[in-house]
């Protein structure tokens, strides 16, 4: 008798959390539906939705085709994969490592894979698939000089936080270094490598990043289940049968993976990888694994910077500087909830 | 009942990195009783217990269940016949109490397959047992102590192995939550027939709880066996290096540690005691 | 009673490190060296007879003479700007007790860069006399708001706290200087200017203007360097000392502030010259401040003056900003200080 009722209880409280991760994923969906078409829309002229579908069933419309097909369709998908891959791949570091402040933008991830990109790109002069595997290269090797330098007798997450910061540091000297010896490149260049913009995105760079995210995306999302059991420390995955190495290995992998490719593609759109998981696991509550819902505030987060940045004010701004302007503040708060929590 | 298994130490030497605490232990843990891996602060009680666990690979030796080496044993499988609650386990932010007894489930559950009405059966027993199922929809950061202790047994006992290790489950807890804890883990053990080991600080406790002593000293095996064996003056003096006298737990017969010191004791008692050290 | 002689023996000869004159002879030898560095080296290479005729021979009219004329007033600079860098990181480090404040981690850089552009961009100021006062501003309301963050909570202002609050702040105010400066091209250009000039910028008269800060900064810095020592016993201790921990904090502070605003002011954003020269005095000669702030202003000089002779040549036919330099060079020391760290006290 108690028993049933006490079923009853945790049956209804799970269903509820669920109804609630669900309800929010979906309309976190909508919302990024919503915001694409809008990319589709919306710029120095705007056209009609039967347009904007005419144009993307493959009819010439006169005037709607060229702007839709060769400018505003790849922004679009640039933003929506990228913001997608920042938010996965950073809402997976937080998670892994248990602090928010532990993501990719925080400890120089990002910034080794902009220099790799942008060695390859100014340096080399070398061809798209290049710089892919260049900035996949970049961060890996990041991670694992992070993880090397961090190691010490015991591992301490404010010691890893801070030797990523330092590198971060070095690797932003290296980017200034590249840009200025590339001297034929201008300043929107330098300013797409040091915020990110999916100002002048052409469809051709894409498919690294589209067969990226369609491949990781799946893999990490299998391994979510395992992560949310390595959340709770070591010894207790370990003795729930969750193969930590293994698991860790994956995770790690598939989304450095994403991040690079996507930074490779739009350049480190600043805050993004921060920002999404946090926001995304107040929006959906404990208990629901944030993942797809992180991967979704991501591609909000961008695709509504770039509109903005577009359209708010007089002048067009990259969409990395309108997600600066968010995300660094949430830092700051971030830092003082941690701070009086004593979490720091 | 819970099924009998037979997990084994065989010459278990086991440490970290250059410093070996573990010092050859064989040993076998009784099936559905309650042991106690019981010694002195840094003697390797909770080496050894992260060792039969496998959060520690042994330097040398193995430690087998039912034959079979455990780090040979696919990972969940070993998972859905030995538990362990670790010292101090890590609670993810906001999660609720239900949520976490049913992290549990884990092991019970396939790849890509959801949740499932067992696992609903299995999280709503164990809560009932460890008596937090009020709790049920509360997040664990608004959780006293002894809560939470209980909500973390609970979400070993959501594994519903056969064999459930504790490391110091009652450490940091107030006397009343220790024996609420410790008389918790007694009900499962008689209901169920759960084996169960752990590591206990608290050597009075240990006597009276345990079916079963493992007594360690300096990563040896000294002494084991039933509480009135085990804990005697003498073991008692080799191992913590202690002068006491053992008498009859009033309450349960058990034998129970009196130390002795130096101040505050009685005449005659010195007197006993010289004599007796003659 | 012989205690007592050895109290004695102590407070009559003044606790000296052993090696002070060998590093003193080293660092001076080395600063003459980036002295003749600075002048003679860049994307043109001067002879020394060119060089001797530059500074010398007045009435000798050649290329290589004007070279080397023209880089006298950026090797000053770059060596005030130094020794101001330097002497901020001691003050910083001995404020916060922390090894690893430095304008540039705490993001006191970024506040005076904000403050001048917005000056720049609202106001349309464009003197470098004008950039001084905003700079000042900047770099002190910001130290104070990194401070505050970075010391709430437990266990005060930590390492970890102090330089996350600072990276947090930088990125908020680089991304607002970014916003500020891009639709604005005319601000734009006068901000790269400003920032990318570096010391290359060194005018007689911008360093007559830095001058007094400088002379003001030290003095201070000098002047509190006794009771500095004793607050790295902590507040209590200091207290029990006599030290007016409060006042003397404030006064140091504001020290620092002056010193690394007023170079920011004039040379852009350099980061990371007064973690790296404090710390290797440190490591040279022990913890004493009355030390440290002397030579770390040594230490500055040289750091700064070789960073800026590196990026002429690495940079050449142009010239690599100052501030990337040091900071390539400055990151892996906050790399090492983390790595050395105890776990506990992070």
């Amino acid at each position: 008798m108690n028993n049933t009722s006490s079923l009853e209880m945790i049956s209804t409280g799970r269903r509820q959390r669920r109804l609630r991760g669900m309800a929010v994923t979906s309309l976190l969906a909508l919302l990024a539906c919503v915001l694409s078409v809008s990319m589709l829309l919306l710029g120095n002229t705007i056209y009609s939705i039967s347009d904007v579908i005419r144009v993307l069933f493959g009819e010439q419309v006169q005037g709607v085709s060229f702007a839709v097909n060769t400018i505003r369709l790849p922004r679009m998908l640039a933003g929506l994969l990228a913001g997608f891959a920042f938010g996965i791949g950073g809402c997976v570091f937080q998670t892994m490592l248990r602090n928010p402040l532990a993501n990719p933008n925080v400890i120089g991830i990002t910034s080794g894979s902009s220099a790799g990109a942008v060695f390859c790109i100014i340096i080399l002069q070398a061809d798209r698939m290049v710089i892919s595997v260049a900035s996949v290269v970049a961060g890996l090797a990041t991670v694992i000089v992070i993880y090397l330098l961090s190691r010490g007798k015991v591992f301490s997450i404010g010691r890893l936080i801070l030797i990523g910061i330092g590198l971060q540091a070095m690797l932003d000297a290296f980017i200034s270094y590249f840009l200025l010896v590339g001297a034929q490149q201008d300043i929107p260049a330098a300013l797409r490598w040091l915020t990110g913009s999916l100002n002048g995105t052409q469809m051709h760079e894409l498919p690294p990043l589209i067969f990226t995210v369609l491949f990781f995306t799946p893999i990490v999302i299998l391994l979510g289940k395992q992560l949310s059991i390595l959340e709770l420390g070591e010894q207790s995955a370990i003795s729930l049968g969750v193969n930590t190495d293994k698991t860790r290995l994956g995770l790690i992998l598939g989304s450095v993976c994403m991040i690079a490719i996507a930074t490779a593609t739009t350049g480190p759109i600043a805050f993004v990888a921060f920002l999404s998981g946090p926001i995304a696991k107040r929006l959906v509550g404990a208990g629901f694994l944030s993942l797809v819902p992180a991967g979704l505030v991501g591609v909000n987060l961008v695709l509504a910077a770039d509109l903005l940045g577009q359209f708010a004010f007089d002048y067009r701004y990259p969409a990395g500087i309108i997600t600066a302007i968010i995300g660094a503040p949430y830092l700051i708060f971030l830092l003082i909830h941690m701070n009086r929590k004593g979490d720091l | 009942m819970k099924t009998t298994h037979l997990l084994e130490a065989e010459q278990i030497k086991s440490g970290y990195e250059n410093k070996t605490v573990v010092h050859g232990v064989d040993l076998i843990i009784p099936s559905h009783k309650i042991s106690v891996i019981m010694g002195a602060n840094a003697c390797g009680k909770s080496t050894l217990l992260k060792t039969l666990t496998r959060l520690l690979k042994p330097l040398y030796g193995k430690a087998t269940l039912d034959g079979t080496p455990i780090d040979q044993l696919q990972p969940k499988q070993l998972a859905r016949i030995l538990g362990l609650l670790p010292q101090s386990p890590i609670v993810p932010e906001g999660i609720t109490v239900a949520d976490l007894v049913g992290r549990g489930r884990f092991p019970h559950q396939s790849l890509l397959g959801g949740w499932t009405k067992e696992d609903t059966k299995a999280v709503a027993e164990a809560m009932d047992i460890m008596n937090v199922t009020e709790l049920a929809n509360r997040p664990i950061d608004e959780l006293s102590g002894g809560q939470r202790q209980r909500v973390w047994i609970a979400m070993a006992l959501a594994q519903q192995t056969d064999i459930l290790f504790l490391d110091e489950p009652t450490t940091f807890l107030d006397i009343t939550y220790q024996v609420e804890i410790l008389d918790l883990l007694t009900d499962l053990n008689q209901q169920y027939g759960t084996t169960i080991v752990m590591v206990l600080h608290d050597i009075n406790l240990s006597a009276r709880y345990a079916d079963y002593i493992f007594a360690l000293k300096q990563g040896k095996l000294i002494a084991e066996g039933d509480p009135s064996d085990v804990i005697t003056s003498g073991i008692v003096k080799e191992i913590f290096g202690l002068d006491c006298t053992v008498i009859k737990d009033p309450i349960s017969d058990a034998p129970l540690v009196i130390p002795k010191g130096r101040h505050h004791v009685k005449n005659e008692m010195r007197i006993r005691s010289s004599i007796s050290s003659e | 009673m012989s205690n007592v002689t050895i109290l004695k023996n102590k407070q009559n000869k003044p606790y000296v490190p052993s090696n002070l004159t060998i590093v003193l002879i080293f660092s001076l030898l080395m600063l003459g060296l980036c002295v003749i560095g600075s002048l003679a080296l860049g994307s043109r290479v001067v002879t020394m007879d060119g060089l001797i005729d530059g500074l010398f021979h007045q009435q000798v009219q050649s290329y290589e003479a004007d070279v080397v004329r023209k880089r006298i007033s950026r090797t000053v600079f770059s060596l005030l700007c130094g020794a101001a860098l330097g002497v901020a990181g001691a003050l910083m480090q001995a404020v916060t007790r922390n090894p690893i404040a430095d304008p540039s981690i705490l993001g006191v850089n970024m506040g005076a860069s904000l403050f001048v552009v917005c000056g720049m961009a609202f106001w349309h100021i464009t003197t470098a006399g004008q950039y001084i006062w905003l700079a000042l501003a900047g770099a002190a309301v910001t130290a104070v708001f990194v401070f505050g963050i970075g010391s709430m909570g437990r266990g005060g202002a930590t390492p970890i706290k102090l330089v996350l609050a600072g990276a947090a702040t930088s990125a908020a105010l680089s991304s607002l200087v970014t916003a500020i400066m891009i639709p604005r091209s005319t601000v734009m250009d006068q901000f790269r200017f400003w920032q990318v000039g570096s010391v290359g910028s060194g005018t007689w008269s911008s360093i007559s203007l830095f001058l007094p800060f400088l002379i003001i900064g030290i003095l201070i810095a000098v002047l509190s360097a006794p009771a500095l020592n004793a607050l790295a016993l902590g507040d209590e201790a200091a207290n029990g000392l006599g030290v007016r921990t409060g006042t003397l904090r404030f006064a140091a502070a504001m020290a620092g502030v002056l010193l690394c605003g007023a170079a920011t002011a004039l040379a852009g954003p350099i980061g990371f010259v007064g973690l790296l020269s404090t710390h290797v005095i440190r490591l040279l000669l022990g913890p004493d401040v009355r030390y440290i702030i002397p030579l770390s202003a040594i230490a500055g000089a040289i750091i700064l003056t070789v960073s800026d002779i590196t990026g002429r040549l690495i940079g050449s036919p142009g010239e690599l900003e100052v501030g990337v330099v040091t900071a390539f060079i400055g990151a892996p020391i906050l790399i090492i200080l983390a790595m050395k760290s105890k776990v506990r006290s992070l």
